[in-house]
């Protein structure tokens, strides 16, 4: 077994913060971690279209911002539309002259609803256009921003204000909708999947995005205390057991190729990490098995494909 | 110097968004705007116009790429009609509230359902509060001098408004006709690049569309509206400077042959050629009418408005969209706004050319006469209509 690792030092990291204190978001958000990574992996030369929802609403109440980048916020799913044009314009202001020529990475940010749900079609759009730009999924499996209610990102069983468990129900009776993937499926060059839990992991494939000509995607899961129902310290080690556990695992997919970039001789069993949230409380050991063996499904077809198309 | 030429109206649009050296046109097919579309993606692809074309997979997604490619200073165009306006309808009321000056062509579609392709102003209708600059179109040279004419005014940096330029789907938006077409100098001098003074850098990081509590948002929306109000100076200035460059001088309410007029007609759009032909017919028979039609819909004319019916005793107001359980939208707005001048004339209504039904001289004869008669005796209708078969007058309680 392969397991990349990852280097440390303090110089790799800019000590400069993009993304503000300041900000609103609840204790322990492992949203604005992540972001907070990402943007300092990104650097001052971006603009950043950001689409409605947590990191919107936490960062920019008027006239305060928290964004020391150029930033930018209409509507809820239409942020890869809105960055198609950013790009757009951007190229053809400097073809023409109108502004100096130099690099500027376009990059999107938005949460699971508005990425998997409400703006998958404008989404969709701008990868088949081919726009160079870097669109980054947050993904904290439900709507936290309106109040936990179910995204088509939430995991089989969890309990949402929307799809609570009852004498009829178990709360999400489906299951996750896999993004990385229908984002593979435009063929892109680059897909990945990420977690503020692994940091350097997370900045290295968040540069990678920004770097590479035309569409990139990068998915992040993003552990909510407030909708996931655990304590506010446990954030880091909630992002652990999910790679760990295989249900959240770490790959890129390169031009096509798979590349597994963290991949532990043996699986933690699911239980462990469905038990430490409040939202898998309500969960039989009949259902928790039934999870254990969807995690091993997804994650041995994941392999499958890993040997088959090596990076 | 300008040259005489034959051009479909969609054709005359698309003319004037190459002259106007657009940078970003973002949009998506449907009829009857197809045209402008398919002629900018081909003057594109030729070189004619170094642009970026955006096909958008979506209206919804035309209008949220215009955004982002103004968010960074890039002159931008789209085109829509009917359905489209509708899907695109959040993002347009976005537009004007973060003062973004797109300039956008709708030829004017009903609305589904039935399914009609065809022309009415129930897009447009739908619209009206959004907070763009809206005008009407009646020829192609309208059409190309308007559109030209919308970007010099949405992006004067007194404005940094968006700009709807409606023109008739098919009775317009298809229909070739001669018109005089300028030199590129001459559209030059008319209209300067696009300085926009708050574009996305990243040498001087700004955010655009934070969002507004409580405390702020009622400032921000009254803010905005006085900014709009204020548009009118640059509009005038701009059709005064358009006129005094190439000849042709528009203004907000147009006139034709009031003079001495007791009764005056109320058109908008394309319709109002047709309607000049019964006018003249009665003003030759000594008849004391006239014709007054709606150029700029926002902000609305109030005073020109006022000034163009001083005397008339009758307004008969023509709508081509039903404001459900009111009646017609320009009807109940042009009564409003004289609602408080003395001395205030008789305003009546009747709705007639939807979904893409034609209006004749004859039609606009009975329109006439009908008019005169609900002024004088009232109606028990509950709606009045033109050329529309079926029994209205029901005897429901108004």
């Amino acid at each position: 077994m392969k397991t990349e690792t990852i280097k440390f030092g303090k110089n790799l990291v800019t000590t400069k913060e993009f993304l503000a204190e300041g900000h609103s978001f609840c204790t322990g958000c492992g949203e604005v971690l992540a972001a907070r990574l990402a943007f300092k992996a990104l650097g001052g030369n971006v603009v950043v279209a950001s689409a409605t929802g947590c990191i919107e609403i936490c960062t920019t109440p008027l006239p305060y911002t928290s964004w020391r980048v150029p930033w930018l916020h209409t509507l809820f799913e239409n942020t890869a539309a809105e960055i198609s044009g950013v790009e757009a314009g951007l190229k053809i202001l400097m073809k023409k002259g109108r502004i100096p020529e130099r690099e500027i990475k376009c990059i999107a940010i938005a949460g699971d609803g508005a990425t998997s749900d409400i703006g998958l079609q404008a989404l969709s759009g701008a990868f088949e256009r081919g726009h160079d730009f870097l669109y980054l999924c947050f993904d904290n499996e439900a709507y936290m921003n309106t109040g936990i209610q179910r995204s088509s990102s939430t995991p089989y069983g969890a309990s949402t204000t929307t799809a609570p468990p009852g004498k009829f129900s178990i709360g999400q009776i489906s299951r996750k909708k896999n993004m990385a993937l229908i984002a593979a499926a435009h063929d892109i060059p680059y897909v990945a999947t990420a977690c503020p839990s692994y940091r350097f992991d997370l900045m290295k494939k968040v540069r990678k995005g920004a770097e590479v000509k035309g569409p990139a995607y990068v998915h992040i899961y993003s552990p909510c205390p407030t909708g996931w129902r655990y304590s506010t310290n446990l954030t880091v080690e909630i992002g652990q057991l999910a790679v760990q556990t295989g249900i959240f695992p770490l790959y890129e997919i390169e031009n096509g190729r798979y590349r597994l970039n963290a991949d532990p001789p043996s699986l933690r069993p699911i239980e462990g990490y469905l038990r430490m949230q409040g939202r898998y409380r309500h969960l039989a050991s009949e259902e928790i098995e039934k999870i254990q063996q969807m995690v091993n499904e997804d994650y041995a077809r994941l392999k499958e494909k890993v040997a088959a198309f090596p990076a | 110097m300008s040259k005489r030429v034959a051009l479909e109206a969609s054709h005359a649009v698309a003319e004037a968004a190459r002259m106007a050296d657009v940078d970003v046109i973002a949009a998506y097919p449907i009829t009857p705007q197809t045209h402008i579309p398919e002629r900018l993606a081909e003057m594109v692809a030729n070189g004619e116009l170094s642009s970026a074309y955006i096909p958008v997979e979506s209206e919804h997604s035309a209008m949220s790429a215009c955004l982002g490619a103004v968010s960074v200073g890039a002159r931008t165009f789209t085109t829509t009609a009917g359905q489209g306006l509708e899907l695109m309808h959040e993002v347009v009321y976005v537009a004007s509230s973060m003062r973004y000056p797109v300039v956008m062509v709708v030829c004017n579609r009903a609305l589904s359902a039935p399914l009609s392709v065809w022309g009415d102003h129930s897009d447009v209708m739908a619209v009206r509060d959004t907070g763009w600059i809206q005008v009407f179109c009646q020829t192609n040279q309208e059409a190309f001098d308007l559109t030209i004419w919308a970007f010099r005014v949405g992006e004067d940096l007194n404005v940094l408004l968006p700009v709807m330029v409606n023109i008739d789907g098919f009775s317009l938006s298809h229909v070739t006709e001669a018109m005089m077409l300028p030199e590129q100098s001459e559209v030059d001098r008319f209209l300067p690049k696009f300085q926009y003074p708050f574009a996305l850098n990243p040498d001087k990081p700004m955010s655009h569309g934070a969002f507004g509590p409580p405390e702020i948002y009622s400032e921000a929306k009254l803010a905005q509206e006085v900014a709009f109000r204020k548009s009118k100076e640059t509009i005038l200035q701009g059709w005064k400077e358009f006129g005094d460059i190439f000849g042709r001088y528009y203004h907000p309410v147009e006139q034709y042959r009031t003079e001495g007029a007791e009764i005056l007609l109320l058109t908008m759009g394309s319709f109002t050629e047709t309607a000049k032909i019964e006018i003249d017919r009665r003003k030759d028979e000594g008849e004391a009418i006239g014709l007054i039609s709606l150029r700029l819909w926002r902000p609305f004319p109030f005073k020109e408005l006022h000034q163009a019916v001083k005397g008339a005793k009758v307004v008969i107001v023509l709508d081509r969209c039903v404001s459900s359980g009111m009646g017609g939208p320009v009807l109940s707005e042009v009564r409003s706004a004289l609602y408080n001048e003395e001395p205030m004339p008789r305003v009546v209504g009747i709705i007639g050319g939807l979904g893409g039904r034609d209006m004749t001289e004859k039609d606009f004869e009975y329109v006439i006469d009908r008019g005169k008669e609900i002024a004088e005796n009232g109606t028990e209708k509950i709606i009045e209509t033109v050329g529309i078969r079926g029994e209205r007058d029901v005897g429901i309680e108004r």
